[in-house]
């Protein structure tokens, strides 16, 4: 017979790495091999300093200091016509270099040309806001505000938009659980019932569809194959089957929260 | 239908049905649904298509009701996210009795495939649900099902809510 192996995690593994692949890059060209993102590369190095600017699939990149977004944008829009501002937001690089970084992507309606202005600030840092030029970034700032707690100074509204307001922690960063941590997961009966229904309504059931690959009663013997003459593994039938806790609670017990809402 | 004109002297009385105030009850509660117009996403389309002409459930007595005061059912059709759920609650506890619950497809049954920290992980923990609708997104056909089986199970109950010995929250 052959040598049992878990075949637990079969899927996850990649079958086949190559030990001399290299991620490819996105191509990176010269300002200088666009004429109209030369004259705007010149006319934003008047303004602030750029640590960096090039040409990337077909965008301007410009990356800047944090304290001079506002010059550098009010440069871009007065100057080279940049109209519209179609999207601010971050990124977060905390874990690689403790830094977010935050960019404007901005759009030229007459040439049809984007220009992606960059800028990283760190943890602690608040950023301008941009919203006295742009109207349009004040929902974008807010956004960003509420998934990376990225804070925005002089922002006419700064308040959370998509999470309530109560919400503890910031969704985006690579830091918060996609399942969310305890407060996330309590946070609708917390709200609705209070905090001692927690008992009562039980954990959030995160995967209703598992499959125990040991519960042979329910379900084939997949990737269980026991050697012949082998004792069975435990199953279930040492404790007994798994049923839902809920189905048996009583609800008669009123909540403090429901009760004042009454 | 003129022909069949009854004589009470020669047939030999009134003509007097019998039942229980359960059944009277219940067969008026069963036959006259009013769920509350309330999407929560995708398959508040498939419920939209439902009550419109192509399947009708207006034949079944089934007629959306535009404010919680008026409602019976309750049809969770849809994600719920954590953000609105205090707010659905809300809407249910405006409902007044006797009152049902429909979760409607598998985002409302179990979160669905949203397994992330925003979404309730089934609607059942906010409030008490009587039918498990299966689908994404169930077909209007479907809908109209769980709407017969929430008969039948109306039809089963007693007309005394309280003697009722179900899920349910205060």
């Amino acid at each position: 017979m052959r040598k049992y192996t878990p075949k637990d995690n079969v899927q996850g593994k990649a079958k086949y790495t190559d030990r001399f692949w290299v991620a490819p890059r996105v191509p990176r060209e010269s300002v200088e091999t666009d004429e109209h993102f030369a004259a705007v590369d010149a006319a934003v190095r008047k303004q602030v300093e750029v640590l960096e600017s090039y040409i990337e699939l077909g965008q301007l990149v410009i990356h800047i200091r944090p304290e001079e977004n506002l010059a550098a944008l009010r440069e871009l829009k007065e100057h080279c016509d940049y109209l519209m501002c179609s999207e601010v937001s971050a990124i977060d690089y905390l874990a690689q270099d403790g830094e977010f970084e935050v960019f404007y992507q901005l759009l030229n309606l007459k040439k049809a040309k984007r220009v992606r202005v960059l800028t990283r600030i760190r943890e602690d840092q608040a950023i301008e806001s941009i919203v006295p030029l742009y109207a349009m970034a004040n929902f974008a700032e807010r956004e960003m505000y509420d998934m990376f707690g990225i804070v925005v100074n002089n922002h006419p509204y700064l308040k959370r938009i998509i999470m309530p307001d109560d919400w503890v922690g910031h969704p985006l960063r690579k830091t918060y659980p996609l399942q969310g941590d305890e407060h996330a997961a309590w946070y609708e009966v917390d709200k609705i019932f209070g905090k001692e229904y927690r008992d009562i309504i039980g954990p959030e059931n995160r995967d209703p569809g598992r499959i125990d690959r040991y519960d042979s009663k329910r379900f084939s013997r997949v990737g269980h194959e026991v050697p012949f003459g082998a004792e069975e593994p435990e199953t279930e039938e040492a404790h007994g089957p798994e049923y839902s806790k809920q189905l048996l609670v009583d609800y008669t017990t009123g909540s403090t929260v429901l009760d004042k809402r009454k | 239908m003129a022909q069949h004109q009854v004589n009470y002297a020669s047939t030999g009385g009134l003509p007097v049905a019998l039942t229980t105030v359960d059944k009277l009850l219940n067969w008026g509660r069963a036959n006259s649904l009013w769920p509350m117009t309330y999407g929560l996403a995708c398959c508040a389309i498939e419920m939209m298509a439902t009550g419109a002409s192509r399947f009708d459930f207006d034949r079944m007595g089934v007629i959306f009701r535009a404010s919680p005061r008026q409602s019976d059912v309750m049809i969770l059709a849809g994600t719920l996210s954590k953000k609105h759920a205090e707010f659905a609650r809300r809407l249910y506890d405006q409902m007044p009795e006797p009152k049902w619950v429909i979760s409607m497809g598998s985002c409302a049954n179990t979160g669905g495939m949203f397994n992330t920290y925003a979404t309730v992980q089934g609607v059942d923990r906010i409030v008490p649900v009587d039918i498990y609708l299966p689908g994404c997104a169930p077909r209007p056909e479907t809908l109209q099902y769980a709407m017969m089986m929430l008969q039948k199970k109306i039809n089963r109950e007693s007309a005394n809510m309280k003697k009722n010995t179900k899920q349910r929250f205060v």
